[in-house]
């Protein structure tokens, strides 16, 4: 069985299935968050005036700037992994998908620094609703980036083999996971500031 | 987007991600300078989200494609911004309502 | 059948970890049947307690404790459990999971889901999540007991939530993937030909129904992760400071709000509600349209309000939160969007009522069920209004007329709707028709006796009787005058059940001994009646349809016969 467009463009849409289906996905996953940021907005409104960017003071925006450069890295990376295989050059894919995920790496390593230090000053979730919000939002997002390495790792090493029978497909594949990946760089972009710097 | 890019499209992409890149550095710089700033905090609140809605523009438009992306595309995604900002909104407004009561 | 599938699978791979929609849709419907009759049997021993306070249940009471009592704990569990299992295991499976996943594609004339993988995927993490669901019953907490609502502080604290919080999560995920998947179908796979006004409206309601459940799903989602991040590490989302329980204050960090949980639950919520009636709004539309042989009255006017109900169901949220001292502005302005939103669903109605209008009807088992739904969803809708404005319902809010006005619109509305489309659908599903004798021995009690049980729960509501009192009420005095219909409804709900089994007969029955029946055995139109009875697994179609035609083509004057197939080619194209 043959399920249409699943590679090639519908006519009329002008879109392979999988590309509406991680927009839908994605679209979900901005009410997901919306869902969290209106927590946020709600609880940094109830809180005594100035509360949340007193308690927010703790946080260290130099490691939090180093890992938004980080990350947005890794969304260059993976474009230009994309842009690679439409240039038909499998081997530049590979080496920038593998930046990828050293740069995802990378932002986990620091954010368990972050997390540590914050433990080893008895600041945990409990404490008091900023940072209750802040490890939910952070942590949330984390466990995106966790899930987003599983699929890129396939990507990146077994599921790789596919280029070799269906280029095309395979080409999509890394275009739908990059625009999952990018939406989480996006995510950070806007977790940044309203945890860290405001 | 997908199909029917020839080689030099595709490099012409690439120099705009590298653009986008440099963007994308300085402009998380500058958020992080402006932070140190002695803003008031309304101000501070509009510059760092302000930032934040360019490099998210950025980041959409051109890595996601979303600045040649098919209407259909464009189309459930206001929905969904739609959306969002009602529920960003409300539930604070019935915040704003109910301490106007006292 | 064997030459189109290109090798033969194993019973395994055929009918358990099967990636054919057809079979996913069986799977989803049996399982949330029986949830929805695991729901109904909890609710008849809850009606006991309330007919007959503090007696011991019959038959069943040695699993409730040694003397056979419901005490109140577990009555609250009962109660939160009935509408959790019933609204996200019970009736969103059966209507998107297995209506939905069953049509959708055989009514766009595709050979499956977009995505089959994760079509499967979706059946197993709500299976998933209703097992976890269930598995708290038998934990040393017990199931969660602050009501499908789970408000905190109450939830917060109270014992089972936090399994509760986790099944969420999987029942979440499970219809989020199946939501994505019949949107990307319904866009994508229509056959050549199908137009979106070309789409039966059972396609259009699914596709609205999809569009709500991703969008306001994961903000309960969020929720459910704030409130298991309070229950598990101990942050204070939505407890207040200085929350007192049990004579002392609690000790937490406090300074969150009960209310964000309101808030972020109802923008799922009320959503939710237009999810659990627009998709058996399609079911009615297809089986009337058919039954009276005429194309639906509005056809247009009945995508357009669905759509419009589909936008609208977002800005209605706080309509159920009037008495939580919101302030004036916020009343007004939710009060007046729920006003709107009426319209829509009166002019869905109005078209329905309408398309009646001259037919010669059939009267058979689907269409009895569709009928009946017409003025039950009227009664529930209606009922709505007051409560709808600000004023009467600081008076009906948190009563049992609350509690008729939503089951008359999932229950008697649709309930009905779905065994409309179960007795509709079922020969194609089979080859064979369901037995009439046994399907109309089916409806007419389950008629009666569901308003048997919902009526005189909005007598009780307007004299002020509140919802989800273990004793019903006993000790108010304003309650003394109407307690009296407790055994009436119960006796009610007890003989509803015995309605079902003559439909649970009739399915298991009909399997080898319905009559046996051709293709279209209701002469319809859509494109589903082209397959063959059952549908060849993973293709549907002998060859893929086209589609020449608007969807209901009934009684054209001047055709030879009274329908005329959406693929049948126009005159002029030959
Ligand atoms: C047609 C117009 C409708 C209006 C104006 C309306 C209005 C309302 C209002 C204002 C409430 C809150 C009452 C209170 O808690 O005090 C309510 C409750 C409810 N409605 Fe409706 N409704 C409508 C249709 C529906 C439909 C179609 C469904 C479901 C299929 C539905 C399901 C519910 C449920 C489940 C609740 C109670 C939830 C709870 O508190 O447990 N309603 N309705
Ligand atoms: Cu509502």
């Amino acid at each position: 069985m043959n399920i249409p467009y699943t590679v090639e463009e519908r006519p009329d849409t002008g879109l392979y299935n999988a590309k509406l289906g991680i927009w839908l996905f994605l679209a979900s996953e901005v009410m997901l968050f919306g869902g969290l940021f209106s927590a946020y907005v709600f609880l940094r409104f109830g809180a005594p005036e100035g509360a949340f960017h007193e308690w927010g003071k703790e946080l260290n925006i130099p490691l939090a700037t180093i890992n938004t450069m980080i990350l947005i890295s890794s969304s260059v990376t993976m474009v230009m992994s994309w842009a690679s295989l439409k240039l038909k050059d499998f081997k530049k894919y590979k080496f920038y998908m593998g930046i990828t995920l050293l740069c995802a790496l990378g932002f986990l390593v620091i954010k368990y620094l972050e997390y540590t230090a914050k433990f080893d000053h008895h600041i945990y979730p409990s404490t008091n609703t900023f940072y209750a919000i802040y490890f939910t939002l952070t942590g949330l997002h984390g466990l995106h980036i966790i899930g987003g390495m599983v699929v890129l790792f396939y990507l990146w090493m077994p599921g790789s083999k596919m280029w070799h029978s269906k280029p095309e497909q395979f080409t999509n594949r890394i275009e739908t996971v990059g625009l999952y990946w990018h939406f989480v760089d996006l995510v950070w972009i806007f977790l940044f500031p309203i945890l860290y710097l405001l | 987007m997908t199909s029917g890019h020839d080689t030099a499209d595709i490099k012409n992409h690439i120099k705009v991600y590298m653009m986008v890149f440099a963007a994308l550095a300085f402009l998380t710089i500058i958020t992080v300078a402006a932070s140190y700033l002695d803003l008031s905090s309304g101000e501070a609140i509009f510059l760092a989200l302000a930032i934040a809605s360019i490099k998210g523009s950025l980041v959409a438009s051109y890595f996601m494609h979303l600045i040649s992306e098919r209407a259909l595309i464009t189309w459930i995604l206001m929905l969904t911004a739609g959306f969002f900002f009602i529920l960003m909104f409300i539930p604070m407004a019935s915040l704003i309502d109910q301490a106007r009561l006292g | 059948m064997s030459e189109h599938t290109h090798h033969e699978e194993s019973f395994f791979r055929k009918y358990i970890w099967s990636t054919d929609h057809k079979i996913i849709g069986l799977q989803y419907g049996f399982t949330a049947l029986f949830f929805l009759l695991v729901g109904f049997s909890l609710m008849m021993v809850m009606r006991w307690q309330l007919a007959y306070p503090e007696t011991p249940i019959p038959f069943v009471g040695s699993l409730f404790g040694e003397d056979g009592l419901l005490l109140p704990d577990i009555y609250n569990s009962l109660g939160a459990m009935h509408g959790t299992i019933m609204i996200f295991l019970g009736i969103v499976p059966l209507a998107v999971g297995a209506f939905g996943n069953y049509l959708v594609p055989l009514q766009i004339g595709a050979p499956d889901m977009a995505f089959p993988k994760l079509n499967a995927a979706s059946y197993w993490s709500y299976l998933v999540g209703g097992l976890v669901m269930m598995s708290s019953f038998f934990t040393e907490e017990g199931a969660a007991r602050s009501g499908w609502t789970s408000y905190p502080p109450l939830a917060n604290i109270e014992f089972g939530q936090t399994i509760w919080l986790i099944g969420m999560i999987f029942l979440i995920t499970s219809s989020l993937l199946g939501s994505m998947n019949i949107i990307t179908t319904i866009v994508q796979l229509r056959a050549p030909g199908l137009t979106w006004m070309r789409l039966p409206f059972f396609v259009w309601a699914q596709f609205v129904t999809s569009f709500l459940l991703v969008l306001a799903f994961p903000p309960l989602e969020a929720a459910a992760v704030l409130q298991l991040m309070d229950r598990v590490v101990g942050t204070s989302f939505f407890l207040p400071s200085g929350l007192v329980v049990a004579g002392e204050v609690m000790e937490v960090s406090g300074g969150g709000s009960p209310l964000l949980w309101q808030h972020l639950f109802w923008f799922l919520a009320h959503p939710e509600v237009y999810v659990l009636i627009l998709p058996a709004m399609g079911v009615v539309s297809e089986v009337i349209a058919n039954n009276t042989r005429k194309p639906l009255w509005g056809y247009n006017s009945l995508v357009f309000a669905a759509v419009f109900l589909g936008f609208m169901s977002f800005i209605v949220w706080a309509h159920h939160m009037f008495l939580t001292g919101m302030g004036t502005t916020m009343s007004a302005f939710f009060q007046t969007t729920t006003m709107i939103i009426s319209i829509p669903s009166v002019i869905i109605l109005s078209a329905l009522f309408i398309s009646l209008w001259g037919a010669s009807i059939r009267f058979n088992t689907p269409m009895l069920f569709a009928l009946a739904f017409l003025p039950m969803f009227g009664i529930g809708g209606l009922t709505g209004l007051p409560l709808g404005f600000a004023a009467a319902d600081i008076y009906l809010h948190d009563t049992y007329y609350v509690i008729g006005h939503f089951h008359y619109v999932v229950a008697p509305g649709t309930i009905f709707g779905l065994f409309a489309g179960i007795y509709y659908w079922y020969p194609k599903i089979t080859g064979r028709k369901m037995n009439e004798l046994l399907g109309k021995i089916h409806f007419w009690p389950s008629l009666l006796f569901m308003n048997g049980i919902f009526m005189p729960m909005f007598i009780q509501g307007l004299a002020g009787v509140s919802r989800r009192l273990w004793d019903g009420g006993l000790e108010y005095a304003h309650a003394a005058g109407v307690l009296h219909w407790n055994e009436f409804m119960s006796i009610s709900a007890w003989l509803l059940g015995l309605a079902q089994i003559p439909f649970i007969f009739n399915v298991f029955y009909s399997l080898r001994s319905g009559e046996k029946v051709d293709n279209n055995p209701w002469q319809a139109t859509t494109l589903e009646w082209e397959a063959p009875s059952p549908p060849l697994p993973h293709v549907n179609f002998e060859k893929l349809p086209e589609v020449h035609r608007e969807p209901y083509e009934y009684s054209v004057p001047g055709r030879n016969r009274d329908y005329t197939p959406q693929t049948e080619p126009k005159k002029d194209q030959y």
